[in-house]
């Protein structure tokens, strides 16, 4: 089976240690994580883990399952690129003067559709939000003009079909919960 | 204010200490033993204990290595979660051990380490170790405590985890600070977890899909894991088993399930299990797999193992569904409920001409192997016939222990059980060492019973200092040292596939009565085969602790044997065949 890029997306209690349980699991199989983004839910005191990875759909499919496992986990859910709307934001410090020098910069900004976060008279911060080809796209051209400082996010993504509503998960998990009480 | 509400509010409001409140929370867990040892950063639980010492057992073991595999085979004997102690530091990094062990195992424990007090942690304070971020690849859960208030909540749900759904090791670590700390006791036991969903509703479709194939199945099999002893589902299993006329085969944690005389028990599976059983796996048109997880040692070559079968997978936790071989019809569901229910749906049936089939596989096994291997005609003793032997005079009904190793493989192949939970051994992780700290903790949790440690002379030396244990507590163990004067697997494996090279395998052992008897328990070393039958009756007569040595034959091996990686029916009955 070939390698593709998957987005894994982990929901979780926020608890101290999760981050490194989940990551760990890659480690022990040899998967590099490509990017990683943890943040809170839509729903208070969940967190979203974003984990961008690249392996066959078998390995990946067997990890979610094993990140369930976790006692802290809620759901672990796996898309190909395709099923995502996702993505990241840059930064990239360049010196004011070479913004001054010409309109190579300027130009460039517009043409990627950037824009200027911050002017001060030593340095201005260009930000661009995108896949990752495109902002590296725009730091290969800034480049030449000097760049300083170039720092990417880790992707975030949301899910083109609807099968990610948490809040409907948890109701779910809630009657099941209430089954198999009664069943007890 | 009557006495009754008095005693209620003593009960809930009291002020206790962090250690206090740990040891109640304990008691309404239920916990009668707590196998442990003591350390700088422990010592408040320990002074608490001391006074609660009338409600609970406290066995102090050697090692914390040992405590934590004797937790192991309490709570395997019994089914109870075992719960061990230890220090900080080295006291908790030597339990990893155990807890990599009861992870692969599926076995409810729960671990208590005392830790540095919170303002040093980070600090690298004396004997500061970071256990929960060492013990998270091998726990099912863990937490740090820093706050005495937090701990009967802690305790509670720490609890629940170990023995819910797939049962597993739970690891706790305590401050000191909270363990002084003043708090209230009020304690409530868990029932759910948001996260948390430890059995699936059972799906009805794949329940009938299931029956359906079991009804149809003219040559099926049924493989036994240690998820029916784990569910309580030996006696379904049996009415199933009856009732569908489906011969049964165990995985080496599934020993014990099903009584070893039963008729449709076909033996055991795997690496060194019986020939018929593995032969027909790859014969088999129905796979009937319950509670077990198709590790490598049962399923040799997974792209050959059972492929002309259909698989029914009845598995509690689901990330093992389809990870090694793939289901046709999954059931995700405790073993027993799963029995019980497909035993409605299924009909009475007869499979007494497919049965038949295993019987020329158990005939050349017999001749080949097993006749020789527990009635040898040659001079040197044989660990088979000692394992045969202690077994026929124990009447089968003793609690099997075993460490790892060849002596493992024979005491599995040829102890023959009786009760479910009398086979203790560690399977997954193979663990040596196991053997003796966990036969310490099989005879504390089941005293109706001797324990029968088997051990090789390499296992037995890992672990050697709970003899002390043994004595101190005065359990009924029996130990036997099977002693070949090498690590014997291993010299197998280099004779077999290192042509000979007999790198690092012999030892050069102690004088094992001297130490037994130094540890003030009876001894007594077998050489002769004439003097064996004497010995074991000895050691039977003997009450409370004994040890046996006996020195086999330095170079035997175990056979049958499928070659790691190969298919699993290309089984060898010795090494040319």
């Amino acid at each position: 089976m070939q390698k593709q890029e998957f987005t894994i997306s982990a929901y979780t209690e926020n608890t101290i240690g999760l981050l490194n349980r989940i990551t760990i699991m890659f480690t022990r199989r040899r998967m590099n994580i490509d990017s990683l983004t943890v943040s809170e839910s839509a729903i208070a005191g969940i967190s979203k883990f974003t984990i961008v990875v690249k392996d066959t759909e078998e390995r990946i499919r067997k990890l979610c399952v094993q990140i369930e496992r976790h006692v802290e986990v809620l759901k672990c859910f796996y898309h190909r690129n395709d099923e995502v709307v996702h993505q990241e934001v840059a930064l990239y410090k360049v010196s004011s003067e070479s913004l001054l020098s010409g309109d190579h910069i300027e130009k460039l900004v517009r043409e990627y559709n950037a824009r200027i976060l911050e002017i001060t008279p030593n340095f201005t911060v260009i930000e661009k939000t995108g896949h990752k080809a495109e902002t590296q796209e725009l730091f290969e051209k800034l480049n030449p003009h000097g760049v300083l400082q170039f720092i990417r996010s880790g992707r975030v993504a949301i899910t083109r079909s609807n099968i990610e509503k948490l809040s409907e998960f948890l109701r779910e998990r809630d009657r099941v919960q209430t089954v198999l009480d009664h069943n007890n | 204010m009557t006495t009754q509400n008095n005693s209620s509010l003593e009960r809930d409001e009291e002020n206790v200490t962090g250690a206090q409140a740990l040891i109640k929370s304990l008691l309404e867990e239920g916990v009668d033993t707590i196998f442990g040892y003591p350390g700088g950063a422990i010592m408040p639980v320990y002074d608490a204990l001391y006074d609660f010492l009338d409600k609970v057992n406290h066995v102090l073991t050697r090692h914390e290595q040992g405590a934590i595999h004797a937790a192991q085979g309490y709570a395997r004997v019994s089914g109870k979660v075992g719960v061990c102690f230890a220090t900080s530091g080295p006291g908790a990094t030597n339990l990893i051990t155990g807890i990599a062990d009861a992870m692969i195992d599926s076995t409810p424990l729960v671990c208590f380490t005392g830790q540095v007090t919170s303002p040093l942690l980070g600090t690298d304070a004396f004997q500061e170790s970071d256990i929960v971020g060492m013990s998270m690849p091998v726990t099912k859960w863990n937490y740090q405590i820093t706050d005495a208030d937090e701990i009967t909540d802690v305790v509670a749900k720490a609890f629940f985890i170990a023995k819910s759904g797939r049962p597993g090791p739970v690891l706790i670590d305590i401050s000191k600070d909270a363990q002084f700390a003043p708090t209230s006791f009020k304690y409530k036991k868990y029932r759910r977890i948001r996260s948390y969903l430890p059995e699936q509703p059972v799906e009805k479709k794949s329940l009938i899909d299931a029956a359906r194939l079991i009804n149809q199945a003219k040559k099926p099999l049924m493989l036994v894991g240690q998820g029916v002893v784990l569910s309580g589902a030996e006696k379904v299993l049996l009415q199933f088993a009856e009732k569908t006329g489906i011969p049964m085969a165990s995985t080496l944690l599934g020993l014990s399930a099903v009584p070893s005389d039963h008729p449709l028990w076909k033996g055991m599976l795997g690496m060194h299990g019986n020939y018929g059983p593995n032969v027909m796996t790859n014969e088999c048109d129905l796979l009937l797999a319950v509670g077990m997880r198709f590790d490598d040692r049962v399923t040799g070559d997974i792209k050959t193992y059972a492929t002309q079968a259909k698989v029914i997978h009845v598995e509690i936790d689901p990330s093992e569904i389809n990870k090694n071989i793939p289901a046709e019809v999954a059931i995700c569901s405790d073993a027993k409920k799963a029995l019980k229910m497909l035993l409605k749906l299924v009909k009475d049936n007869d499979h007494t001409a497919w049965c038949n089939e295993f019987v020329p596989f158990q005939e050349a096994e017999y001749e080949k192997v097993i006749e020789k291997d527990i009635y040898p005609s040659k001079p040197g003793l044989t660990m088979g016939e000692v394992v045969h032997q202690v077994a026929e005079a124990t009447n089968h009904d003793a609690i099997m222990a075993t460490d790892v190793g060849q002596q493992q493989m024979i005491a599995a192949r040829y102890f023959k059980f009786k009760n479910s939970r009398s086979c203790i051994t560690s399977g997954g992780l193979g663990t040596m060492g196991f053997g003796l700290p966990a036969a310490v903790g099989a005879a504390v949790g089941n005293p109706t019973k001797p324990v029968i440690a088997f051990l090789g002379d390499g296992g037995y030396q890992m672990t050697i200092q709970e003899m002390a244990t043994i004595k101190q507590e005065n359990l009924n163990v029996k130990v036997v040292v099977l002693n070949n004067e090498f690590l014997g697997m291993v010299r197998q494996w280099q004779e077999l596939f290192f042509d000979r090279r007999y790198s690092f395998t012999e030892m050069h052992n102690p004088d094992f009565i001297k130490i037994a008897e130094g540890y003030g328990i009876p001894a007594r070393l077998v050489r002769e085969r004439d003097d064996l039958a004497a010995a074991i009756d000895e050691m039977l007569a003997q009450e409370g602790p004994y040890f046996l040595e006996v020195r086999v034959e330095k170079e035997d091996n175990v056979f049958p044997m499928v070659p790691s990686g190969a298919t699993i029916s290309d089984v060898r009955l010795g090494p040319n065949s």
